[in-house]
């Protein structure tokens, strides 16, 4: 999980108190990730543990505690920003598996399961470009969020437009004999060092 | 909101735009292509409707057709509440020039215009004196943040102010009610389509109806509604969404 290092980066900036921490962290994704005091404080006692972290009262715990970053952590916020989070294997995807099963379903038109799913997905991309137009005008950090939540939603539903593609030229065509499957060929993982 | 000045009874400004069972077959049967089947589509003042659809789904020709391009096989097309079948040629002309604005994705400004005199073109050629014309023209850049660009020749703009002359062209004058759009941010990149987008809904918010063919569901989703062509055929239109507060904090959820 990336807290721990959007915290050491936060730190980067010059030393803070807990409470801070957690207010920056909640602008600083544009709102969309909330994260409650807990963690904060939970997250900031591994980063001091790890020798990442450093306080500079260690009489009490609580909102009095100022943190700052140690080079160790500054090395590893470096590390960290710089390693490819780890997309080498794609995810159990619950739409994808839901057009793969429609065409099999008896009585089922798969055309019109992927236009309901369509449909919801850009209902889903106005909520979001509603949001864009209105508050994220002035919120570089949420821009950013709505921006990425855009493109993934797009690629959703460009993956719907060729699925709907494929399965009507399927149909269209007659059934290839069967052949041996060709075995995949394994994904060198990259990254995903935690 | 002043009433179009061609709206005729009371009931014109219920929609903007009104397509009703519209049909567009080309060729004679067997070789028959049927471009639309039936198409329903009512736009409101202030709406913006975004049409999707892979390319020979028939967006563009629901496009020509509401602009009164091209005449539906069957179907009435009324702009404005006054049909557009049997109306004379020259009143026709009018409404196109009058109430009509088009937003292509080349831009289509006149090269030897500046964008001032491009966007108070169509007021000139409906025979408004060229001072007032021009004011209106200005006006329209303004509002489109193009202003400081007023003297400047399309080539000396970047696409993305040419497409905010082009849509100020489409907008300019007090008559305009309906803004047709065929990918309108085609060639830019997505941060300047975007903005695009925006200054088309504004314009929409200002009391336009619009509607948007694009393929792209970024742009689409601009729109108040987001209407599915395929084959010609209305296949299915988003049911309008509740506000974004929804997607944020979410809470425990995620």
């Amino acid at each position: 999980m990336s807290v721990p290092h959007v915290l050491l980066a936060l730190l980067s900036e010059g030393p803070k108190y807990g409470l801070q921490l957690r207010e920056e962290f909640e602008s600083g994704t544009g709102e969309v990730w909330p994260l409650n005091v807990g963690q904060v404080y939970k997250t900031l006692g591994r980063l001091e543990r790890d020798g990442l972290a450093e306080s500079d009262g260690t009489e009490q715990d609580g909102p009095q505690k100022r943190f700052r970053i140690t080079a160790d952590g500054q090395q590893a916020l470096a590390g960290w920003l710089r390693t490819p989070p780890d997309l080498t294997s794609p995810p159990r995807d619950e739409l994808v598996m839901k057009v793969q099963v429609a065409a099999r379903v008896p009585g089922t038109d798969a055309h019109e399961v992927i236009q309901a799913h369509r449909l919801y997905l850009l209902e889903l991309m106005q909520q979001w470009t509603r949001l864009k137009e209105g508050e994220a005008r002035d919120d570089l950090n949420l821009a950013l969020v709505v921006d990425a939540e855009l493109f993934r939603l797009d690629a959703v539903i460009r993956w719907l437009d060729a699925a709907e593609v494929r399965l009507a030229r399927a149909a269209a065509e007659p059934p290839r004999p069967a052949y041996a499957p060709v075995p995949v060929p394994q994904l060198r993982r990259l990254g995903a060092k935690r | 909101m002043s009433r179009p000045e061609e709206g005729g009874g009371g009931h014109s400004a219920v929609s903007v735009l009104e397509l009703r069972g519209v049909s567009k077959t080309y060729g004679q049967e067997p070789a028959a292509v049927h471009a639309l089947a039936r198409v329903d589509l009512s736009v409101r003042a202030g709406e913006m409707v975004a049409v999707m659809g892979p390319s020979g789904s028939g967006k563009s020709t629901l496009l020509t057709i509401a602009g009164s391009l091209e005449d539906p096989t069957s179907g009435a097309v009324l702009v404005c509440g006054m049909a557009l079948a049997g109306m004379p040629r020259a009143r026709k002309a009018r409404l196109r020039r009058r109430v009509i604005g088009y937003v292509f994705q080349d831009f289509n400004l006149l090269p030897g215009l500046t964008a001032a005199e491009n966007a108070a073109l169509p007021l000139e050629l409906d025979g408004v004196a060229v001072p007032k014309a021009r004011a209106a023209g200005l006006a329209a850049l303004e509002a489109l943040g193009v202003a400081d660009r007023a003297a400047r020749f399309p080539d000396q703009l970047s696409g993305g102010e040419r497409q905010r002359v082009a849509i100020a062209r489409a907008v300019v004058g007090k008559h305009r009610r309906l803004l047709l759009a065929d990918e309108p941010s085609g060639a830019l990149d997505s941060v300047t389509a975007g903005e695009v987008m925006r200054l088309l809904h504004e314009a929409c918010q200002r009391g336009v109806a619009a509607v948007v063919v694009t393929h792209d569901a970024q742009l689409a989703a601009w729109a108040d509604r987001v209407v599915l062509l395929r084959d010609g055929r209305m296949t299915g239109t988003t049911t309008r969404p509740p506000g974004p507060e929804s997607l944020l904090m979410p809470g425990e959820t995620r």
